[in-house]
């Protein structure tokens, strides 16, 4: 069991204005390249999209590759139900997504970079081409010779899986494609590429500035660091809120509930429902492995109290993930269709309860044979809805 | 030439004739033309030296891009989770009422078109939906009434 110990710690790094960015760009690029990734490895910094990949390793492999061409591309296709950081950061402090990717050029060997940017935040666009036009200036007069271009997409989830991400912008269907090879050798245009989530690249900002152990220092041993949290549903205060991590469920629902918090959704419609009577139990945060009691998320937390029907709480992801669903494989393209189809006539009585662990078994399979993380993750809600709420699931 | 061909060779000028360019050009042509018709799937293909079925491919994959003349104002309601907790439905009801048009339907003076569509990211601020790349949240019933009447004027 997890002792319940932790309490609720609010940070302030991501958001925090900080008007010396140009001074910390120039005294970062001086600084050899294995010392950064060294800084960043020993920050402990894992992805933040959800992921959860370490940075620090990501930047290394890509930085090894021979490769003669390489890439940077900020991760901007938001689509998890639930999450709205991305944005945010995007229109209050681009200036540190930009600067994290100049230092990723520099330590990768990169003269080209990308945000791909979600067609939905078309309307970011705009002033955020404005910061890169001052930006790369300022490089340019630094001698750092990096450029960075707005990718705009057009409405497909998929397109936030780095490989459908790379197909997108080469031209063709968001379709993701076999990994490995992984994108640290084989990534945008076959060439080894660094894909980091908007947010993961404003927090190396907060590393580069004050030092990894400012960052290690905060949140709990596996999971380091702060985290912005989208909160969302039947919450008194939605909105984003910086946490450190490793906070108990408890904790947070004792701060964002509306005293009648039923469920937890965390980590958005491919994330885990979870319900009240393991608030206790779980933590927020990376483990070695999914055990259920440390749940990572890219920050989605939804509530849900006790006047939501989970059946259509389930209803509405899946519908979801049958739109979004690319597809090229059978297990997810077939899979999302028949959950859906299923719940439905379990719910309306034409098929007995025990339907439902026939659903269940598909899940597995999906989770085993899908291509990709989306048709993998459906079972996470599938299941942890299906299980905690099954009476609402039956006629 | 056909305008829709002069578009086409403008967007590649401008982007560049490569493949990576194509979902820019797409959407470059959806934007004045409000869909992508055949005509202009194969004279982007002509344009880029693809095959048309590439460009079909790549064009039907897309939500935002659109196989149907749009109105002028399109307009697309999230549908996702959070948003149809906090009233979705009565958000849509109020724009058919006003509007006229049900789902997926374009008013007869082409002005506005009405979709659905999955989650746009602002669950903190629902229901929420574009119009065109507008946003707008925390809509009610009310709201959107007086939102669509400002576009009416338009």
């Amino acid at each position: 069991m997890v002792a319940h110990s932790y309490q609720l710690k609010r940070a302030d790094f991501i958001f925090k204005n900080e008007n010396d960015w140009e001074r910390i760009l120039d005294k970062t690029l001086k600084r050899p390249t294995q010392e950064l990734i060294n800084e960043l490895m020993s920050s402990e910094l894992k992805g933040r999209g959800g992921a959860g990949f370490p940075t620090g390793l990501k930047w290394k492999l890509t930085a090894e590759d021979p490769s003669d061409e390489k890439f940077v591309i900020c991760n901007a296709d938001e689509g998890e139900p639930g999450t709205f950081k991305d944005r945010e950061i995007l229109s209050k402090v681009p200036y540190k997504v930009l600067m994290a990717m100049a230092v990723c050029a520099y330590v990768i060997g990169s003269k080209q970079g990308y945000i791909y940017l979600r067609g939905e935040y078309k309307f970011l666009a705009p002033e955020l081409n404005k910061v890169i036009q001052e930006f790369e200036y300022y490089c340019k007069q630094i001698g750092h010779d990096f450029s960075i271009k707005i990718f705009l997409g057009s409405g497909a989830y998929i397109c936030g899986e780095e490989t459908a991400l790379f197909e997108s912008m080469e031209g063709k269907r968001g379709e993701p494609r076999n990994k490995p090879p992984y994108p640290s050798s084989n990534g945008y245009m076959g060439k080894a590429t660094v894909v980091n989530n908007v947010e993961t690249l404003a927090h190396t900002f907060t590393i580069f500035k004050y030092g990894a152990k400012k960052f290690y220092d905060l949140g709990v041993q596996y999971s380091r660091g702060s985290k912005l949290f989208s909160v969302s549903g039947d919450t008194p205060k939605p909105g984003i809120y910086e946490l450190e991590l490793g906070m108990s469920l408890q904790d947070f629902v004792n701060e964002f509930g509306d005293g009648d918090t039923k469920a937890v959704q965390v980590g958005g419609a491919s994330g885990f429902l979870v319900p009240r009577k393991r608030f206790e139990k779980t933590t927020i945060g990376y483990r070695g492995k999914l055990t259920g009691i440390s749940l990572p998320t890219g920050g989605s937390m939804m509530l849900f109290n006790s006047s939501r029907s989970m059946y259509n709480v389930l209803d509405n992801y899946l519908e979801f993930f049958r739109e979004e669903s690319c597809g090229q494989c059978t297990p997810c393209r077939v899979g999302c269709q028949q959950l859906h189809f299923g719940i439905k006539a379990v719910k309306r009585g034409d098929k007995p309860a025990q339907y439902l662990d026939k659903l269940l078994k598909l899940t597995e399979t999906m989770q085993l044979t899908a291509k990709c993380g989306l048709g993998q993750s459906v079972a996470n809600s599938f299941s942890s809805i299906v299980e905690n709420f099954r009476e609402e699931m039956i006629y | 030439m056909n305008p829709v061909q002069d578009l086409i060779k403008n967007l590649a000028d401008e982007h560049g004739r490569d493949r990576t360019n194509l979902l820019p050009i797409l959407q470059g042509v959806v934007e004045q033309e409000k869909y992508l018709s055949e005509f202009s799937m194969i004279e982007i293909a002509r344009e880029l030296n693809l095959s048309a079925a590439d460009v079909y491919g790549t064009a039907t994959f897309y939500s935002f891009l659109e196989h149907q003349k749009m109105g002028t104002y399109l307009i697309r309601v999230c549908k996702t989770i959070t948003c149809s907790m906090k009233g979705k439905n009565q958000i849509l009801l109020a724009i058919e009422d006003m509007l006229k048009i049900g789902l997926g339907e374009t008013t007869s003076d082409g002005k506005f078109s009405l979709l659905q569509t999955n989650c746009l990211g602002w669950c903190h601020k629902a229901p929420a939906m574009l119009i065109n790349d507008e946003v707008y949240t925390e809509l009610t019933p009310e709201s959107v009434r007086e939102i669509l009447s400002q576009y009416l004027k338009k």
